[in-house]
């Protein structure tokens, strides 16, 4: 007796109801502080764009040679460029912070079966980053 | 939604910038752009700076310093865009400018370190 073919499996339809949303105001992050905190974390994305738009800028001049060097410095120096500079590093704060908090989630670190507690691994992260930052500044500062 | 299989691919790159900014980007972003231009600090001369972005291993590393978090923030600001503005319809628009905007900014950082004079 030969195997009776399959029937085609029928496709699937999705049902779609009309759903009724309330419309959402466009400026809703801004009417609770977890909302508009989340909202800033996504903005911090600027601090790190900023940080390579600049560093590559700092290349280039360097390339150019020294005037255009020294014009670049003083670029910086302008009232715009400072407060570019203080919102990028502000954010960038806010993402180093939020960044760390998050790795106690993200990371599971086990020792001897035992998961390593979140705290720790938050602490860990900030003790590295200190580290990292000293190195950097005291190679840039000497 | 439409289907993405570059979804990890991208998310990973967002992972990987999103550490590097973290690390990297304060203490950088303080001495380079804020207390050197400012004379809060004795900086580096320019010789100094020149010689050592001249060597091929910082430039490998300011290369990958410079063009992973721009994924970090393409990934964000899409995000950004979609949950803040709510124009999630306009999404192909959006990619575009967002991962366009990072792959222009990859190959100007290419080209920039690699013809490094």
């Amino acid at each position: 007796m030969r195997p009776q073919p399959q029937p085609a499996p029928t496709p699937y339809t999705p049902y779609h109801p009309r759903w009724y949303r309330t419309p959402v105001s466009t400026y809703w992050w801004m009417h609770r502080w977890v909302y508009f905190r989340f909202v800033l974390r996504e903005l911090t994305s600027f601090g790190a764009a900023y940080f390579c738009v600049m560093t590559l800028l700092l290349v280039r001049a360097l390339s150019k040679g020294p005037q255009a060097f020294e014009a670049f410095e003083v670029r910086l120096a302008s009232p715009f460029f400072i407060c570019m500079t203080v919102i990028a590093l502000l954010l960038a704060l806010f993402h180093t912070s939020t960044w760390f908090s998050l790795s106690a989630h993200a990371m599971v670190v086990r020792i001897g079966g035992t998961r390593v507690p979140g705290i720790l691994i938050v602490a860990g992260n900030y003790a590295a980053w200190l580290v990292v930052s000293a190195i950097l500044a005291w190679f840039l500062l000497r | 939604m439409t289907k993405r299989p570059i979804e990890p691919f991208l998310w990973t790159l967002f992972s990987g910038g999103g550490v590097m900014a973290a690390f990297f980007a304060p203490v950088l972003l303080f001495l380079l752009f804020l207390a050197f231009p400012l004379g809060l600090f004795h900086a580096p001369s320019y010789d100094a700076l020149h010689s050592f972005v001249a060597m091929p291993l910082v430039r490998l590393v300011l290369f990958v310093l410079c063009s992973v978090p721009l994924f970090h923030w393409a990934h964000r600001f899409r995000y950004t865009l979609y949950d803040g503005l709510q124009i999630k319809h306009l999404n192909e628009f959006i990619d575009i400018l967002c991962y366009g905007g990072a792959i222009v900014g990859t190959l100007l950082a290419a080209l920039l370190l690699w013809n490094f004079s």
